[in-house]
């Protein structure tokens, strides 16, 4: 655990440097506080890996609580309508109170992810599925649908452009002042961290959280609110990040379990550290311009997602 | 005590427990028998609050479970159903903090695997351990011996027997296999039709007309070593 913190601390000072504008230690020494160097360090730089980190690790955790509580292992906020759900809040918001303040945006949108979500939840009831991989085939089928609306929407309001932002993840637009509303997401971490031990519980089953004598509902509500605030507030700070809430906590849960109390530091602290490299690749990639983050993270991700599928159906057979 | 009144549950047409009026004494082992479809484990989720009553109520010490506080209720009772899938990659010291429980289920090699990667009588008896854990007065098990070789059913019941004979605690079962409700039990519930087809101690029980009331075939009861075996093989 020591040495993954260090290591995410390691990969945070490389992406303090990786830019266009010459940055490095050399030249905050030689150079006063006012000048080029240390203004982009504090604007620009030291901003974007705060909300690299904190986006990472608060949707890794997303992903993280969703799978619990839903019970499937291929669940996160863009595989279960939430992401989309949010994104058309954000829009409607967009639409009829374009002058509110970014937070009660986000609070919109964070009403509406919990909407879709809820949504999604009650199809399942609905639907028992048999196969682990319906679940997630669903959820991508109701953010289809959702996705479809928006889309319709944002076209008709000429607002293609901003849908188009919002849906893809890409933290070269963040700055000093636009990213703040991630640490609410940290808020989130925090209070997953301290209900782990319900979540853990909830994951074996209503029986057995009933037979415990916790209030399986009270839980389940308390981790949509979780998720949905955590989609909303990186959905409005620097656009989705898809897949990054299934593969991390897969990964930690095949190496140290599914006891939230143990895990929920290690995917909090992977889904920094992945976010933080995906962010470097695409910064470095065709340098000095940038892929966005979802791409890469897309492209990484699903060839992890592939093989987690292809794992899962050799272990079933 | 377990009192439940006139307790009943309906899918549909269909009436899965039809008034089921029964008092379950406080200690020993009870166990529920009877052919498949009886109602027998929908009555205990009753019982357990996991599965609510259409009709008729069901107290625990007087305590009435659909109107206790569920996590009253979990300090004195718990349950563990027939079925139980689980998800989540737990190891059996993740979920039983009670070493003695491990030891007692001979589960201490297989306390750092995770669940799924237990054979299925492993992960039962893992279950069991669980429950056990919770330390409550009454503990509820739907068939603990699913899964289970004769070694570990044997053990099971054996535990089982001791954590009512010194422990005081209550044990209610359902037993498909009626010779381990003959040898262990102290008294046994026979259901049939969703009712309550007959009741009383093991020896009033396992006797051939009372069985071939329940299972509608014939069975032959021996005593062997002071035991009533029932023979009801061919």
């Amino acid at each position: 655990m020591f040495i993954a913190i260090l290591v995410t601390i390691g990969l945070a000072n490389i992406s303090l440097f990786v830019g266009v504008s010459d940055v490095s230690l050399a030249s905050l020494l030689s150079s006063s506080p006012d000048d080029r160097p240390m203004q982009v360090l504090l604007i620009s730089r030291i901003p974007r890996t705060l909300a690299i980190l904190l986006a990472g690790a608060s949707m890794a955790i997303a992903g993280l609580v969703m799978q619990m509580i839903v019970r499937n292992r291929f669940v996160e906020p863009s595989t279960a309508g939430t992401t989309e759900a949010a994104s058309l809040g954000f829009l409607v918001v967009t639409i009829f109170a374009p002058g509110w303040p970014l937070m009660a945006k986000m609070l919109v949108s964070a009403v509406f992810a919990l909407g879709g979500t809820a949504l999604f939840l009650r199809v399942l009831r609905a639907v028992p599925l048999r196969d682990v991989l319906l679940v997630p085939l669903v959820g991508i089928m109701l953010g289809g649908v959702i996705g479809s609306i928006t889309a319709f929407f944002a076209y008709r309001m000429g607002l293609n452009g901003s849908l188009l932002a919002w849906s893809m993840g890409d933290f070269s637009g963040v700055l000093r002042g636009r990213y703040e509303l991630l640490w609410l997401g940290l808020v989130c971490c925090v209070i997953a961290y301290i209900a782990a031990d319900r979540f853990t519980v909830v994951g074996m089953g209503s029986d057995f959280t009933t037979n415990l004598g916790l209030n399986h509902q009270q839980v389940m509500v308390l981790g949509l609110v979780i998720v949905s605030i955590v989609s909303a507030v990186v959905l409005v700070s620097v656009g989705a990040i898809p897949f990054l809430g299934l593969i991390i906590p897969n990964i930690v849960s095949l190496t140290v379990g599914d006891n939230m109390r143990r895990t929920v530091p290690w995917v909090a602290v992977g889904g920094a550290a992945f976010v933080m490299i995906c962010d470097i690749i695409g910064r470095l990639v065709r340098f000095p311009y940038e892929i966005p983050i979802s791409v890469v993270v897309g492209v990484v991700g699903s060839v992890i997602f592939l093989y987690l599928l292809l794992r899962t159906r050799r272990h079933a057979s | 005590m377990i009192v439940t009144n006139q307790v009943t549950k309906s899918y549909g047409d269909s009436c899965v427990v039809d008034g089921v009026t029964l008092n379950l004494p406080k200690g020993g082992i009870t166990s529920i028998i009877g052919p498949n479809g009886a109602g027998k484990s929908t009555l205990l989720s009753m019982v357990s609050r996991l599965m609510s009553m259409d009709k008729g109520s069901v107290t625990v010490d007087g305590l009435d479970v659909t109107k206790t506080a569920s996590d009253v209720l979990a300090r004195r009772l718990s349950i563990l159903r027939q079925e139980n899938h689980m998800t989540a990659r737990l190891t059996p010291a993740d979920k039983i903090h009670i070493d003695q429980a491990i030891n007692y289920l001979n589960l201490d090699a297989l306390s750092h695997r995770f669940l799924d990667e237990l054979s299925g009588g492993q992960r039962q008896r893992a279950f069991v351990a669980m429950v056990l854990c919770q330390d409550t007065d009454y503990v509820l098990l739907d068939e603990p011996l699913n899964n289970l070789d004769m070694k570990h059913a044997m053990a099971m019941m054996k535990l089982l027997r001791k954590a009512a004979d010194e422990l005081g605690k209550t044990v209610v079962l359902v037993l498909h296999d009626i010779n381990f409700a003959s040898w262990y039990s102290d008294y046994i519930v026979a259901m049939k039709h969703g009712k309550v087809a007959a009741q009383g101690t093991a020896e009033a029980m396992i006797v051939p007309a009372v069985l071939a009331e329940i299972y509608e075939m014939d069975i032959k009861v021996h005593q062997i070593g002071g035991q009533r075996i029932s023979v009801y093989y061919g």
